[in-house]
């Protein structure tokens, strides 16, 4: 029996009307990297703030014991005073300041009020050798990539002298070589004797880094497995995060496949902010009715700026090529013209870029296309009630009612909403970009059932997705893209995720 | 009143400090709380001064004064909540003013233009200065602040250009009627018992106002109910006619046993209900809130986002010029300082009648509010003989707890999610 540097029993934490934890077990082995896996809502990051203290002692039932003595935080310093410390998946850097500055924020090294800056950044500089991080200690944070500042938050927790390290969601804003880079990182750590808790929605991942697996369902415990000596699988892991197995992960689906819809050729784009970077190269492709043609590539290849590109020059400098719609040949100078030709772009960031989360439903439902509910430019705003309460029965958007503002929203929610309103402009064809990225297991299945449901309405669907699976469950064809390039195209029946990384990763020749 | 059940959990929400995941009720009340909390407010303030006053405040030739004094700065709020939604500002207002009313006065003073052309002349000349900012702040992107700071100058400067160091008078009967002057008794009065003698027709009028609302309320509700949406239950919806029907009524009561209404009443109440009716109801007004709201994604649903602020500067200009007229009407001349800090006032009424600081929110009444908020501590202090300076200092608390008491509802709206 080897021992638990962390012991939570019988954690129960409720808030008035909902039960967010209950009764919930968690035991960490000294010297391990344990992951949390769970649905969106499932209670992880409540857990992580239980433990943390940001919910302070009292107004949870239950008991902490951390090596050997029990806890009562009243606040996150007193847990980062034991050792505890918790990176959020929103980094939390200052980005104007330098990395020396950012690792010792809040921990200055001091003298008499006065910084040592000499001391500061040898410190930092030894820190991020140890993350393995080339980066001069003087370098503003904002210079470096998500990646790199995720180290930067790790060197920040071991200047704290860190015993248990909790990373939120750490690999979601990185591309699979950050990604791999901070695992072996965190396998690094481990073997210094740092104890890891891990929440991530990469299962792949998780069952490449961890030693134990704890699953959350509905603010319960469902499992811990033990990786040395239980099969995990995904299939094992999504079963218990969602009490349903693999079998139905995609809905199932007849395409019935029309005439080709729009073909893109030759399509050239240079960067918005280089203008001499050439960031899509002669793409060449094509949609057509009823057809799910998913669009592979890694972070930076190009995906989002060549789809954005096509959607009224949302993106990009000198774009050069032409857009065939239904064998025409037409102008898309404007994000009006592509919603008037029948194209639709659902962004990958809805919140940034895709909903007004100061607004009701209703109003993002329409914000589209508000002419169709206008007529001599006064909108009706019963039918806009209507349209919007009719997609919240139709594609099952969780709320009272359509007066509910977006931004209390769930994320699944929320890109029901984000596809509410693309729906509404009547598209022939939608381009989704990432449309499940943030979203839990449930509310996938729910967004694939409504893609599915689209294409068989005769729509195409130009889908986006980094997660490989995902493409090879709902596409019918699959185009890879490797620096700006089309480098592959595979029918759904040849693609392996094997296949498709291959392209992916393939150089110009 | 539905809303003071969820009082009870509000209140014990706020206690704990863990927030809840989903608090559905309190999150309806306390939107409820951050946009009638200015009307209540404005209501205790009103009651306040009043009980300060001995009732003075509410004096038929006081309530009067409050509207004419406080005109130019309501009309210029209407631009400023709108701009502000839009998620910008205009600083320049109080310059536009001063040079507007300039051009009217030397346009009827020195060149016997008719007064209907001027007036006309004018307004194209704000709708120009505002195309001018427009076309700086939409289409070349210099931040609104910096290009409206630029204005206040510029503006400033022609003005004092075109004036010199002296003021350009009188003005015109008709402008000054405009500004100063009272509807006419075309019917005659009517004895109100105790209350003495009153207009008719400013009574005609009121009634006739206070029977729009009650139709425009039951139409809404009617139609509401067709479509299956939820209403208010039938005390509730009453209350919100029967609330503004009362204060309607009084005011025109009170209006009518003065000097009937004032000209600048009538302007104002047809601006409020168009523009109330242009934000909410119309395309261009929707797409304001979805510019101010998120302006990557009003970009990315197709909305002409340039344009849209492009045009709103150009009505900012066009309600700057008409200010301008009446503030000049008022004083019957045209002064090279006119107009000046009322960019402060406009804004001051713009936050305080819950505009956000981000954009995204906030509405024409609203805005209107907020204005007469501080119209009525302006002249519930001066009737109290408080000193300027108490004044402003009240003024400055007061925009400082209204805007303090919207960052405070988001931020626990924010906790909540």
């Amino acid at each position: 029996m080897s021992d638990h540097i962390l012991q939570m029993r019988g954690i129960t934490k409720s808030f008035p009307g909902v039960t967010a934890l209950q009764d919930v077990n968690l035991s960490v082995r000294r010297g391990q990297i344990h992951a949390i896996c769970g649905e969106n809502g499932a209670g992880k990051s409540t857990l992580m703030k239980v433990l943390s203290g940001v919910y302070r002692h009292g107004t949870y039932e239950g008991e902490i014991v951390f090596d050997g003595e029990p806890c009562h935080f009243s606040g996150i310093r007193d847990s980062e005073q034991r050792g505890i410390v918790i990176i959020h998946q929103e980094l939390a850097l200052a980005p104007q300041l330098s990395i020396a500055e950012n690792i010792f924020l809040g921990n200055e090294r001091a003298r008499r009020g006065l910084i040592d800056w000499n001391r500061t950044n040898h410190e930092a500089g030894l820190l991020l050798r140890r993350v393995g991080l080339a980066e001069n200690p003087t370098t503003p944070v904002t210079e470096l990539g998500v990646g790199k500042q995720q180290l930067v938050e790790i060197a920040k927790a071991l200047s704290k002298k860190v015993r248990l390290l909790i990373l939120d969601e750490p690999t979601a804003a990185l591309n699979d070589e950050d990604s791999e880079h901070l695992l072996e990182l965190l396998r690094g750590l481990r073997n210094d004797g740092i104890t890891c808790v891990i929440i991530s929605h990469k299962l792949h991942e998780v069952i490449s880094v961890a030693d134990a697996i704890t699953i959350l369902r509905d603010g319960r415990t469902v499992e811990t497995l033990d990786t040395a000596t239980d099969q995990v699988t995904e299939e094992r892991i999504i079963s218990g995060m969602v009490g349903r197995d693999l079998d139905h992960r995609f809905p199932p689906r007849e395409p019935r496949i029309g005439a080709e819809v729009l073909r893109i050729e030759d399509w050239t784009v240079y960067s918005t902010t280089q203008h001499d970077r050439r960031v899509v190269s002669n793409v060449t492709l094509s949609l057509r009715r009823g057809e799910i043609v998913g669009l592979a590539g890694l972070m930076g290849a190009g995906r989002t700026e060549l789809a954005m590109s096509v959607f009224g020059r949302s993106y990009g400098h000198r774009i050069s090529g032409r857009i065939i719609k239904d064998g025409r040949p037409i102008e898309v100078r404007s994000v009006r013209d592509a919603i008037r030709h029948g194209i639709a772009y659902a962004t990958e960031d809805r919140k940034r870029y895709g909903l007004n989360l100061i607004e009701d439903i209703k109003r993002n439902v329409s914000a589209a296309a508000l002419e169709r509910l206008a007529r001599r430019g006064w909108v009706d705003d019963n039918r806009e009630y209507q349209v919007a309460d009719g997609f919240r029965q139709s594609l099952g958007i969780k709320a009272p009612d359509v007066l509910s503002v977006t931004g209390t929203l769930s994320g699944g929610n929320q890109q029901k909403v984000v596809l509410a309103k693309w729906i509404f402009t009547d598209p022939d064809v939608l381009i989704l970009d990432e449309p499940t990225r943030g979203i839990d297991v449930g509310a996938k299945f729910e967004i694939y059932t409504i893609i599915n449901r689209l294409a068989d309405e005769g729509k195409a669907i130009l889908l986006i997705s980094s997660e490989l699976p995902e493409l090879l469950g709902l596409a019918d064809r699959i185009y890879t893209l490797s620096a700006g390039r089309i480098t592959g195209e595979l029918p759904r029946a040849e693609a392996t995720q094997e296949r498709l990384m291959t392209y992916m990763t393939k150089e110009q020749e | 009143m539905t809303s003071v059940a969820p009082t009870n959990t509000d209140l014990a929400v706020d206690k704990n400090p863990a927030a809840p995941e989903k608090p559905t009720a309190p999150r309806r009340f306390s939107v409820n709380l951050r946009q009638s909390g200015i009307y209540i407010a404005f209501a205790l303030i009103v009651a306040l001064f009043s009980v300060l006053t001995g009732g003075d405040m509410l004096q038929p030739q006081n309530i009067s004064n409050i509207i004419v004094q406080n005109s130019y700065i309501l009309i210029l709020a209407i631009g400023m909540i709108m701009v502000i939604i839009a998620g910008h500002i205009d600083l320049s207002v109080g310059s536009v003013v001063a040079v507007c009313g300039a051009i009217t006065a030397v346009l009827t003073v020195n060149h016997d233009m008719p007064w209907p052309l001027a007036l006309l002349v004018t307004l194209i000349a704000g709708g120009l200065i505002g195309a001018w900012q427009g076309f700086w702040i939409a289409y070349f992107g210099i931040p609104a602040f910096i290009v409206t700071l630029a204005g206040m100058l510029l503006f400033r400067a022609l003005t004092l250009t075109t004036l010199g160091n002296q003021g350009i008078g009188p003005f015109p009967d008709p402008l000054r009627t405009l500004s100063n002057g009272f509807t006419e008794g075309y019917l005659g009065n009517v004895g109100l018992g105790p209350l003495g003698g009153a207009d008719l027709v400013s009574l005609l009028v009121g009634l006739l106002a206070v029977a729009g609302i009650a139709v425009t309320q039951w139409r809404a509700r009617v139609g509401r109910i067709r479509y299956q949406q939820t209403v208010d239950p039938m005390p509730v919806f009453l209350l919100k006619i029967i609330v503004p029907s009362a204060l309607v009524l009084f005011v025109v009561v009170q209006l009518a046993r003065f000097r009937n209404l004032p000209w600048v009443l009538v302007l104002l109440a047809a601006l409020v209900l168009g523009y109330s009716l242009l934000t909410n109801r119309s395309v261009f007004g929707r797409h304001i809130y979805a510019v101010g709201g998120n302006l990557h994604a009003a970009t990315l649903s197709g909305i002409k986002v340039k344009s849209v602020v492009f045009w709103l500067f150009v009505n900012m200009g066009v309600l700057a010029a008409l200010a301008g007229v009446i503030f000049a009407g008022r004083l019957n001349q045209a002064n090279p300082v006119a107009g000046n800090q009322f960019e402060l006032d406009a804004i001051a009424a713009a936050f305080i009648g819950g505009a956000a600081v981000q954009g995204g929110v906030g509405r024409i009444v609203g805005a209107i509010t907020g204005g007469l908020i501080m119209g009525v501590i302006n002249n519930g202090m001066s009737l109290l003989n408080a000193p300027s300076e108490r004044v402003m200092l009240v003024k400055g608390l007061v925009l400082l707890a209204a805007v303090a008491f919207d960052v405070w509802t988001k931020r626990r709206a924010g906790a909540a999610r």
